[in-house]
């Protein structure tokens, strides 16, 4: 009845995990009773659940990435802990314990922080940079969070139920094979993973589209912001990546069910097949997440230096190429397989070669900076923490492309502290540059300055003395994923790395603190122009937060930099009095379609996992027959009339007429 | 997205050389199912490199050549193409808005469908019997898997497809219909060309290795 499911799979036997799934178990619960018993529940259904606005999407998505981040820190603080203590004793998690919590932190941080903070910018800032009302796929927008948020779930269900993998964040073959891992915690993993894979194809097709055929007038590929083309290249990559993943993660599936030979020691299977597959989709996916952040950097530099981007056009072009390099690279990262000389000699170069567009992005921001107005605010210094660290992160990694370099450093804490170097001072840097940039566009006020500083510092440096040390534990012939070891040499570094990963929980805690001091006195961060940072792209031409409409009219665009030209047009003739003749506006209507879809797939998942075949059948239908109702609606867009476009719009112009023009006065 | 704002956009766009603003949704619908199907390809292709790759590890088993039946495969592909004309005889009804056409051409589409289906069935079935099922060897998972994720996909496009025809009856030719009408053709016509790419790859490179 309930296949492999019994009351084994709760660890009750492991204080750890146990009092962990039950404190996060009751604070599910304790903040849906309180949703339900202050009556929030129709609220959020209708404004936020069931929301199919590109902007509240993008608002989830960022919230998803933020809760996990907590749940991968969580995991990381307790491994930098266990290696500070566990010298020559055993520390106090068991291996197994301690081989789930690396795999699991792993996992974590890749899909459901570093992707779904990306996608979460994304889809809220490309629509508004594009001038437009929506995305190319508003519902299946929604699919796509809500299939993420099921991935998610089901990984953190496996804390639990059972257990998660043991093999690290890839399930490399033949270790994740069924003899080697019987139990569930692989296909906790491999299903979490097809499941979030789905939606976020469906995210790369929604975007691709968006920006190839949605763009308002005039708004040619030449004049499109930086964060659109990073945007473009993102989704581009994931639709041409994450296939693979599906298809790879499909045939250890088939293994493990269904005793096929893909991966096996026996019968013909090939191991190093896997590896090949898993890699040609984890290379493009490092660019997957660090292009978006580049895009945040360039709109960021050049916002708060004043000055239009240096070099766009090459920009563009250095972008495009890490695009199509990308793909050109997988090997590198198993050099030791022993493909030979002149196979690892190519994948070196073309390694190396990648660094070249990211040098050129590089100078571009410098130049930007350099004789511009800047204000070193939040965003700026995320932005120029991410230049130095990253460089620093480049120059290790152009390192590890050396393949003799390699096979020394191979699978050691070098290797660990290169891609911490390049993640966290790359992708979550420019995530956080993002969302302290655009937080007042989604809500309109601004994050409280000094506590987002505070988290700032704690976190650079944190990083620093978190993560150097790794650097010269693998010179130190340190290999990663060690449960406890015997080295004396060892040991101080590994105490030094973990005080730096609790300086980079105290960043986490200002940053938690800096919400709720945002939202406690948003009336004194309030911005009610819409502009609060003087920007030069058309997110800021619209009010904050922007109307489920975006625009009352699609702007027109004549150039680069789109909203700085209508600032300085609309300077130069003052106080224009156009009447604008308002239309209505139809929207596209909000559907449960997404959230009932991932309902669905959360218990075919959970069946798939247990073997619990009925359940999965019922998945299945009532995931087809989600669809089948979604397709036989007869409504698909609701009306604003032009009455309340009119309301809305002159309320907002006012306003922005007002401050601008005490402005004057001034 | 707005329809005014979209024919606002359109007008006037002929004097310059700039964008005239968001395509109209069958553009949009079309473009984003055709980025669709060439991820899926891509998939697709993740599974023939495999079979590349595995098309020699027979482990004593069973080769290609001791298993394909080329006439057997010659009739499926047959089949498969015949249900592409008729699926575009669909699109053309469609257009005309003759609902018994578009009907008829759908239903032998289906037929022409569950006939593939049903030869590549007793195919599966008597590899399994012969004891050349996928669990034999890694050539054989590698076949079982990339043919039958062909046919995975042909079974969810007769679910489709029925879906489709409902559909029709239920709510005429409106507009967000016919684009389904259409995305439904390019996944069908998109199958058609992944079997060739089985049929050469599979079959004929198969059979003589």
């Amino acid at each position: 009845m309930l296949g492999k499911l019994s009351w084994d799979a709760i660890p009750f036997d492991q204080p750890l995990p146990l009092i962990a799934s039950g404190v996060v178990a009751l604070t599910i619960l304790a903040i849906l009773a309180w949703v339900v018993i202050r009556g929030h529940l129709p609220y959020l259904w209708r404004e936020w659940i069931t929301s199919v606005d590109h902007k509240r999407i993008g608002v989830m998505y960022t919230l998803l990435a933020m809760v996990m981040l907590l749940r991968g820190f969580a995991d990381a603080i307790m491994m930098r802990s266990q290696q500070a203590i566990a010298f020559h004793s055993q520390g106090y998690l068991s291996p197994d314990h301690y081989d789930q919590v690396f795999s699991a932190h792993g996992t974590i941080m890749i899909f459901f922080v570093a992707m779904a903070f990306m996608i979460g910018l994304m889809n809220f800032v490309v629509p508004l940079q594009l001038g437009v009302r929506d995305v190319a796929f508003p519902t299946l927008n929604s699919v796509g969070f809500w299939l993420t948020a099921t991935g998610a779930l089901l990984v953190n269900i496996s804390l639990g139920i059972g257990e998660f993998a043991r093999n690290g964040w890839l399930p490399y073959p033949p270790l994740s094979e069924l003899p080697y891992s019987p139990g569930v915690g692989v296909d906790y993993y491999l299903w979490s993973l097809e499941i979030s894979g789905v939606g976020t194809l469906v995210a790369g097709i929604n975007l691709v589209t968006t920006v190839l055929k949605i763009r308002t007038k005039g708004m040619n590929y030449l004049r499109m912001p930086m964060f659109c083309w990073t945007t473009l290249a993102t989704n581009l990559l994931i639709v041409a990546a994450f296939p693979i993943l599906t298809a790879t993660l499909a045939m250890l599936l088939l293994d493990r069910y269904l005793g096929f030979h893909f991966f096996t020691n026996e019968a013909g299977g090939n191991v190093m097949m896997f590896v090949n597959l898993i890699w040609i989709w984890g290379h493009p996916e490092v660019y997957i997440l660090v292009l978006p952040a580049f895009g945040i950097f360039s709109e960021v530099i050049s916002t708060f230096s004043g000055k239009p981007l240096f070099g766009y056009r090459s920009m563009v072009l250095a972008t495009m190429a890490i695009c199509v390099l990308s793909f050109m690279v997988w090997l590198h990262h198993f050099f030791t397989m022993g493909a030979g000389a002149d196979v690892n000699a190519i994948f070196g170069i073309a390694t190396m070669i990648i660094a070249v567009p990211t040098g050129v992005k590089v100078f571009n921001w410098l130049f930007t900076i350099y004789g511009g107005r800047v204000r070193f605010q939040t965003p700026l210094l995320w932005s120029i923490g991410f230049m130095v660290t990253f460089i620093i992160g480049g120059m290790t990694g152009v390192l590890l492309a050396v393949p003799p370099a390699d096979f020394v450093l191979h699978n050691s804490l070098f290797l660990v502290a290169h891609f911490h170097n390049v993640i966290i001072g790359g992708v979550l840097f420019g995530a956080f540059a993002g969302y302290a940039y655009w937080f007042p566009k989604a809500f309109g006020f601004k994050l409280h300055e000094g506590l987002g500083r505070a988290a700032f510092w704690c976190w650079l440096i944190g990083f620093y003395v978190a993560f150097m040390p790794l650097y010269v534990l693998g010179l130190l012939g340190m290999t990663r994923r060690m449960q406890h070891y015997d080295v004396p040499e060892w040991h101080p570094w590994l105490v030094v790395a973990a005080c730096g990963a609790a300086l980079i929980l105290c960043g986490i805690v200002f940053q938690i603190a800096q919400l709720a001091v945002s939202i406690r006195r948003r009336a004194e961060l309030r911005d009610e122009t819409g502009d609060p940072w003087d920007g030069r792209s058309l997110e800021w031409a619209t009010s904050s937060p922007p109307p489920p409409f975006n625009f009352a009219f699609l702007p027109e665009v004549s150039g680069e930099d789109a909203f700085w030209q209508l600032k300085k047009r609309a300077s130069e003739q003052t106080g224009s009095d156009e009447k604008p003749e308002y239309r209505d506006i139809e929207i596209p209507r909000n559907s449960p379609t997404g959230f009932v879809c991932a309902f669905f797939a959360t218990v075919m998942g959970f069946a798939l996992i247990w073997h619990i075949w009925w359940m999965v059948a019922v998945g299945a239908i009532g995931a087809f027959a989600t669809f089948v109702v979604f397709a036989w609606r007869d409504k698909d867009e609701d009306v604003i009339p032009a009455a309340e476009v009119a309301r809305i719009d002159r309320s907002n112009r006012a306003q922005r007429r007002l401050i601008l023009g005490e402005e004057a006065a001034e | 997205m707005s329809t005014i704002a979209l024919t606002e956009a359109h007008q006037g766009s002929t004097a310059t050389r700039d964008w005239s603003g968001p395509a109209p949704k069958r553009i949009v619908t079309g473009y984003g199912f055709w980025i669709f199907i060439l991820s899926d390809m891509v998939m697709f292709s993740a599974f023939f490199a495999t079979y590349a790759v595995l098309l020699g590890q027979t482990a004593g088993g069973p080769t290609g050549h001791d298993l394909f039946d080329l006439r057997n495969v010659a009739i499926e592909t047959a089949f498969l193409l015949a249900s592409s004309f008729t699926c575009g005889l669909a699109t053309i009804a469609a257009d005309t808005r003759s609902a018994t056409w578009f009907q008829l051409a759908m239903a032998v589409t289906g037929v022409f469908g569950l006939g593939f289906l049903a030869i590549e069935g007793r195919e599966f079935a008597s590899l399994v019997a012969r004891g050349a099922g996928p669990t034999r060897s890694a050539f054989l998972s590698a076949f079982f898997t990339l043919v039958g994720c062909h046919g995975m996909h042909v079974s969810a496009g007769i679910l489709w497809l029925l879906t489709m025809m409902a559909q029709v009856v239920a709510k005429g030719f409106r507009a967000d219909i016919l684009r389904r009408v259409l995305c439904f053709a390019l996944f069908w016509h998109a199958l058609d060309i992944i079997w060739i790419a089985v049929f050469t790859v599979v079959y004929l490179i198969g059979s003589a290795a």
